[in-house]
């Protein structure tokens, strides 16, 4: 055969073998951590998990139940205010200011915070919300956690409403409506799927961030439901059992590890049905 | 009512779109004043949800701001105290009286130190496994395989560290290191590299655990920017002869460098701030070691590790190596968006 095409042909199986190899490599890397993921935290999910509080230094009882709780509130704080504060940033891009010089500024910078390390949120917070406030608490941590959601449901909304045909808009306002009658009612209800998808992702970030809630929220170990003190979540008493010397303890933080992960998980598997869903449509 | 009494009725200059469809929807028994009432009411309603959605909009502004403007005022007393020196001080004594003696100089090291192997590794192996899944897999294992990598992409980073902290980090020690020890014990260079005694906690496990978590991420950007190259600019080039490899080469890696370079970018921009994959790994030791098996921090380590039970000028140390974080990030992300926006308007002019 001709050597130049010989050449063409093993330099081809060469890259190609390359390509194939780093794919089962990093594949079985992150396999294994799934894996191991799931071996050591359904070793300790039992029913205790969720309905004892986590457990004082060297016991071997207890569970994760106010951590959870704390999880759920903050998270679910965090989401209530970040979305709505998101969607209407992202209505006036996409609707009123889109050709405006501000809008893009505001969307590079949107862009920027969307990957910000959230470690520095973290300390945005602390300087701005818990020196103030004199002392770490849950409504500090639910803040953070606002912050991390703005950029990332501003991203989504904006593409979701860019993505509504301008004849259903011009059609609305030809029949006389007013525009922000016009947003709410035609542009919302066209673009609700992706919207709310933007919403459950996210969720997803939020729940499992752990950076930001070192200094804000920080922990405790009890059953709290006062925003305006520390309060136990899933990520920090995870990073906790983590370095501690307990092996229960670690156990625990395995099981936790788990249960963050299945929620990101269906959060992220469910945002991405809906998105599905509406591309058939 | 129709439509043209409706505009004799009134000044024509006032008779506006929504004058008529109230008109015509209300009915003739729409009284003049209740009319005059509910186009007032559109207009509060207009106006409120205009500001309402500008005042959001500037709220991403104003996170920005704030987030400068706290870094800048909590790390004042430090700025102050150490001025530029911070930049090459190595040594990290927070207790020393009368006066502490700080410097950023172990952090940065570990920061770029461990985002520069993560990269190392992840961006050949993303780039790989990008490539495989847009022209070497097979149609069926495609959409799976994608998808795995993009909810891995989602993972919260402590998994990651735990699982550093449990699996690798017991491996490396008890068997990888001593291996490389014995290996390349008598070649100079290298044997410093792999010094030390064998330890979970290592720059070197921090790296890999960092690049083991940005792989997805590089992997999802790179194979959807792969994949707004035209069909007909690969098939022609198969057409022609090519192999697949030269279709990457010259067709698809040439169409989507910049996209490619920007995707790189946003992860590294990620692995610079990385905070809860590093933690608990990376030992956080503020001395520079020749060895990557010793232990080190980096900049978000040592803020996540140190900060609650920080006061004075060590907090605001804090806050300064923060600050340079974020400036660093803030850097690697605006030239990432800068390129990727490139390739946006390349593709916008195309379409």
């Amino acid at each position: 055969m001709n050597p130049i095409y010989m050449r063409r042909r093993r330099a081809n199986v060469g890259i190609t073998g390359l390509c194939i190899a780093s794919a089962a490599f990093g594949l079985i890397w992150l396999g294994l951590i799934l894996f191991t993921l799931l071996w050591n935290g359904l070793a300790g999910l039992q029913w205790s998990v969720f309905t004892e509080m986590t457990p004082p230094p060297g016991s071997t009882t207890g569970g994760l139940a106010n951590a959870l709780m704390g999880s759920l509130i903050m998270a679910g704080i965090g989401v209530a205010i970040g979305a709505p504060l998101g969607m209407f940033a992202a209505t006036y891009l996409a609707e009123y200011g889109k050709h405006e010089k501000l809008s893009s500024l505001i969307r590079f910078i949107n862009d920027i915070l969307l990957s910000a390390p959230s470690i520095i949120i973290g300390l945005f917070i602390y300087g701005a919300v818990v020196v103030p406030m004199g002392g770490f608490s849950a409504l500090a941590g639910s803040l953070a956690l606002a912050v991390i959601a703005i950029p990332i449901v501003v991203r989504t909304t904006e593409d979701m409403l860019n993505l509504v045909p301008t004849p259903l808009r011009e059609a609305a306002s030809a029949l006389g409506m007013p525009r922000s009658l016009m947003i709410r009612r035609i542009a919302y209800k066209a673009a609700r799927t992706g919207i709310i998808t933007g919403i459950l992702l996210a969720t997803a970030r939020v729940a499992g961030e752990t950076a930001p809630l070192l200094f804000t929220a920080l922990s405790n170990q009890f059953w709290s439901l006062d925003l305006t003190s520390a309060m136990a979540n899933l990520p920090v008493s995870i990073n906790n059992f983590v370095q501690s010397p307990y092996a229960y303890w670690k156990q625990l933080a395995w099981t936790g590890a788990l249960i963050i992960t299945l929620a990101v998980l269906a959060l992220n598997i469910s945002a991405r049905i809906l998105g599905a869903e509406r591309s058939k449509s | 009512m129709s439509l043209s009494e409706a505009k004799n009725n009134h000044d024509p200059g006032e008779a506006d779109l929504s004058d008529i469809a109230i008109e015509d929807v209300g009915a003739a028994s729409v009284d003049k004043n209740d009319r005059a009432r509910a186009l007032a009411s559109f207009k509060r309603d207009d106006r409120v949800f205009y500001w309402l959605t500008r005042l959001s909009a500037l709220c991403v502004l104003a996170i920005l701001g704030g987030i400068i403007l706290t870094l800048i005022v909590g790390a004042w007393p430090a700025m102050r105290t150490f001025g530029f020196e911070f930049l090459w001080t190595q040594r990290w004594a927070p207790q020393l009286k009368p006066e502490p003696i700080l410097g950023a100089l172990g952090p940065l090291y570990g920061t770029m130190l461990t985002s520069f192997l993560a990269m190392l590794i992840a961006v050949p192996v993303g780039l790989g496994i990008a490539i495989f899944l847009t022209e070497l897999c097979p149609q069926t294992l495609r959409h799976p395989i994608s998808l795995a990598i993009e909810l891995l992409a989602g993972v919260p980073s402590i998994i990651y560290g735990m699982w550093g902290f449990f699996v690798l980090g017991p491996f490396l020690a008890d068997t990888f290191q001593p291996a490389m020890i014995a290996t390349f014990q008598h070649i100079p260079v290298l044997n410093s590299i792999f010094a030390g005694p064998p330890s979970y906690l290592s720059l070197f496990n921090a790296s890999l655990v960092l690049a083991i978590m940005i792989l997805p991420f590089i992997t999802a950007i790179s194979r959807e920017v792969f994949n707004t190259v035209p069909p007909m600019l690969k098939e022609s080039a198969y057409g022609l002869g090519c192999t697949t490899w030269e279709v990457m080469r010259h067709v698809v890696i040439p169409y989507t460098r910049v996209g490619v370079v920007g995707g790189i970018m946003l992860a590294l921009g990620r692995a610079l701030g990385e905070t809860m994959a590093v933690t608990f790994i990376i030992g956080n030791s503020f001395r520079i070691s020749s060895s990557l098996f010793a232990p080190g921090t980096t900049i978000s380590a040592a803020i996540a590790s140190e900060f609650a039970e920080s006061d004075g000028l060590h907090q605001s140390s804090l806050i300064l190596l923060g600050l340079l974080l974020f400036v660093l990030t803030l850097f690697v992300l605006t030239a990432a968006r800068l390129l990727l926006m490139r390739l946006e308007r390349r593709e916008g002019v195309a379409s």
